[in-house]
């Protein structure tokens, strides 16, 4: 079921967590809402389920205006950070639990259930009480429990947050199977990027209760609409620099290089003179050619698996480097660094906003990148 | 502990335990005891302490004497009619006070008032309130057109009486208990079973019930046990006596009469031990029971 908020704001006393959010979720999507704590991604989200009251705005599920139901009523399945099974009943019992709420025929909801505890692998199970199950289990029956009913839509409130690493990984994966293989609109609430990026079709990252990018992952990985998006995404974080504008370039830093810069789509009052630049670690190419962008002393070098993490002093800033390990760098050496030009993001020192480059406005980069998706 | 126990440590062990213990089984077990073998004197010379003769007489004697079986009937009644009651309607006010109430603070103190007021105070209070004349009890049921009850004096109404006031008396504890036994239930449960579409009155008996069902059996267990020791309440608003006409007389009544007024001693340690009987297959049953429906996390 598509899913549209309309300018959604929630208030507790004086703080605004959700603040005039407008969004529209398609039909069989799954959406992350991804960002800090405290950005007011879980509102949201208990916004959606009903639990919660918007202070205005409006909520709607197709063309059904939901803003004043209640839980109960709204259909929805939803799976919480610590999975709330109901500790006195069977997992069988959890998963016929929203059934038996509907008054299903009890023959026909043991069979639902078991059909549901069949789809996410737990079948064997079907006796057990909560508490004699592991985490990754007390997960799976938590996602058998929220789909059993059919919901429109299946939301999740950090779902992998109490799980160890490597099972982590194991149930987005399985999260991810289960929802296309059901086919329903979700949305996924989490601080942890890796997991927003990994499994979602469209990621919303937040920040005070405001939307700061809308896009696909990689999209925002690759084109961060502001300085926050830039920083927030991406281990090792993004090197953010401040260059200076002098008379034949920008100065990098303190140092005596100069950066050549684009000229820029951006309304005419924008001051230039001070701008910030990021470049992702792993943007960066060590290179002899005389085509380096950077130069500077290596004063650090870390080996972590098959990367080769450097950092290098460049006048008074540093930036972190993932290198090609064949490179034979030592502490002390002068390093070249390259970095191709779409891969350095300027943004405007005051509002942090993105800075676009005249040749490569806006709606061209759009078009190549879906070419890139198609 | 990962020492074994030896006979020195348990012996330390024993040499902590003493000062209590000593209290105990002066206080609690040798009258226990002395009580328990009390019931088989049926000559007993309580002057001299020399017994003449032990036997199972006493016990025949008492389940002959009408007045026990009264007591047998009316502690039956008492427990019947105070328990169920007592313990439903301290449920509902603990799980109205549980919700965000505006001066809840203020209804549990008003609640709980009765628990730390002395019996004798409240059963003078109530004897008032029950009085045919001038009693609150009845001006409240002449709006309805109910003529005066003699409360306190027609054997009808004098075990209904007692009921009354000890449901009121017990239901400050037991909504203490109730109230901690309903913070201890997560939240989450609630907001779970409200996504899956339980209704307000479900949830209560999906989620309150059962999680709180190892609360609500503690507080019966201590409802049932103390509804069959029931003695002051009678004592206190009878002004000494059980009731009109033995209506009100329970079976601690009747040992503290067979004790204190007729001085016969094995009849009311009998008495005592048929009781303890009672209590103990009651107890047993409720546990069997509660294995059964009780949910321990």
């Amino acid at each position: 079921m598509k899913i549209r908020l309309d300018q959604l704001t929630m208030k507790f006393d004086e703080t605004t967590a959700v603040n005039n959010l407008s969004t529209t979720i398609n039909d069989g999507e799954l959406v992350s809402l991804l960002g800090p704590s405290g950005c007011g991604k879980s509102t949201t989200l208990m916004l959606l389920s009903g639990l919660y009251k918007p202070t205005s705005g409006q909520i709607y599920f197709g063309n059904q205006d939901v803003t004043k139901w209640d839980a109960e009523k709204r259909g929805i399945g939803m799976v919480f950070q610590n999975y709330a099974l109901y500790p006195h009943l069977s997992v069988l019992k959890n998963i016929m639990f929203p059934l038996k709420m509907q008054k299903v025929p009890k023959k026909e909801a043991m069979e639902r259930a078991k059909e549901m505890a069949d789809l996410v692998q737990i079948g064997h199970l079907l006796d057990r009480k909560p508490g004699q199950l592991s985490g990754g289990q007390q997960q799976r029956v938590a996602i058998a429990r929220a789909l059993v009913k059919k919901p429109n839509v299946l939301l999740l409130d950090e779902p992998l947050s109490n799980l160890d690493a490597r099972l982590r990984l194991e149930m987005r994966e399985e999260i991810r199977r289960i929802q296309q293989e059901v086919g329903i609109t979700a949305v996924f609430v989490t601080h942890d990027q890796e997991e927003a990026l990994s499994i979602s079709d469209r990621v919303m990252l937040m920040k005070d209760g405001i939307i700061q990018q809308d896009s696909m992952p990689q999209w925002m990985y690759k084109h961060p609409e502001n300085e926050f998006v830039a920083s927030f995404l991406g281990n090792p974080p993004i090197n953010l620099l401040t260059i200076v504008k002098k008379a034949n370039g920008y100065q990098i830093g303190n140092s005596d290089q100069l950066l050549n810069v684009p000229a820029f789509t951006l309304p005419k009052e924008d001051n230039l003179d001070v701008i910030h630049i990021g470049v992702r670690p792993e943007d960066f190419f060590v290179t002899t050619n005389g085509n380096q962008t950077f130069t500077g002393k290596i004063i650090h070098i870390e080996t972590i698996g098959r990367d080769t993490l450097i950092r290098m002093e460049i006048g008074d800033t540093t930036i972190r480097a993932l290198v090609d390990p064949q490179h034979d760098l030592q502490v002390g050496d002068t390093c070249r660094l390259g970095v191709s030009d779409t891969n350095i993001h300027y943004f405007n020192v005051e509002s942090g906003q993105r800075l676009h480059p005249v040749e490569r406005s806006m709606e061209n980069a759009r078009e190549t990148n879906m070419e890139e998706h198609a | 502990m990962l020492e074994k126990p030896t006979w020195k440590s348990t012996l330390r062990g024993f040499l902590y335990l003493s000062p209590a213990l000593l209290i105990l089984i002066t206080f609690n077990i040798y009258p226990i005891i002395r009580s328990f073998l009390m019931s088989f004197y049926t000559d007993y010379d309580y002057f001299n302490d020399v017994v003449h003769a032990f036997g199972l007489d006493n016990f025949i004697t008492i389940f002959q004497d009408p007045s026990f079986l009264t007591a047998l009937k009316n502690t039956g009644v008492f427990v019947i009619g105070v328990v169920p009651i007592s313990i439903a309607l301290s449920l509902g006010i603990a799980v109205l006070l549980n919700n965000k109430l505006k001066l809840a603070g203020f209804f549990r103190t008003i609640y709980f008032l009765p628990f730390v007021t002395s019996v004798v105070a409240v059963a003078i209070v109530w004897s008032w309130i029950f009085h045919s004349d001038y009693g609150l009890f009845n001006y409240l049921l002449s709006w309805f057109g109910i003529d005066p009850i003699a409360w306190l004096n027609d054997p009808k109404y004098a075990m209904p009486s007692l009921i009354i006031l000890s449901i009121w008396k017990g239901l400050g504890f037991n909504i203490i208990i109730f109230l901690a036994g309903l913070q201890s239930i997560g939240k989450q449960y609630y907001l779970a079973a409200k996504v899956d579409g339980a209704s307000a009155w479900s949830r209560f008996t999906n989620i309150t019930l059962p999680l709180l069902s190892p609360t609500i059996f503690f507080v019966s267990i201590i409802s049932i046990i103390n509804g069959f020791k029931v003695f002051d309440e009678v004592f206190a608003l009878f002004n000494g006596r059980p009731g009109p006409a033995n209506s009100a007389l329970t079976v601690v009544y009747y040992i503290y009469q067979k004790f204190y007024e007729e001085w016969q001693f094995g009849l009311a340690s009998t008495a005592a031990f048929v009781l303890f009987i009672i209590i103990f297959i009651f107890t047993i049953i409720q546990l069997i029971i509660g294995r059964r429906f009780v949910h321990y996390n």
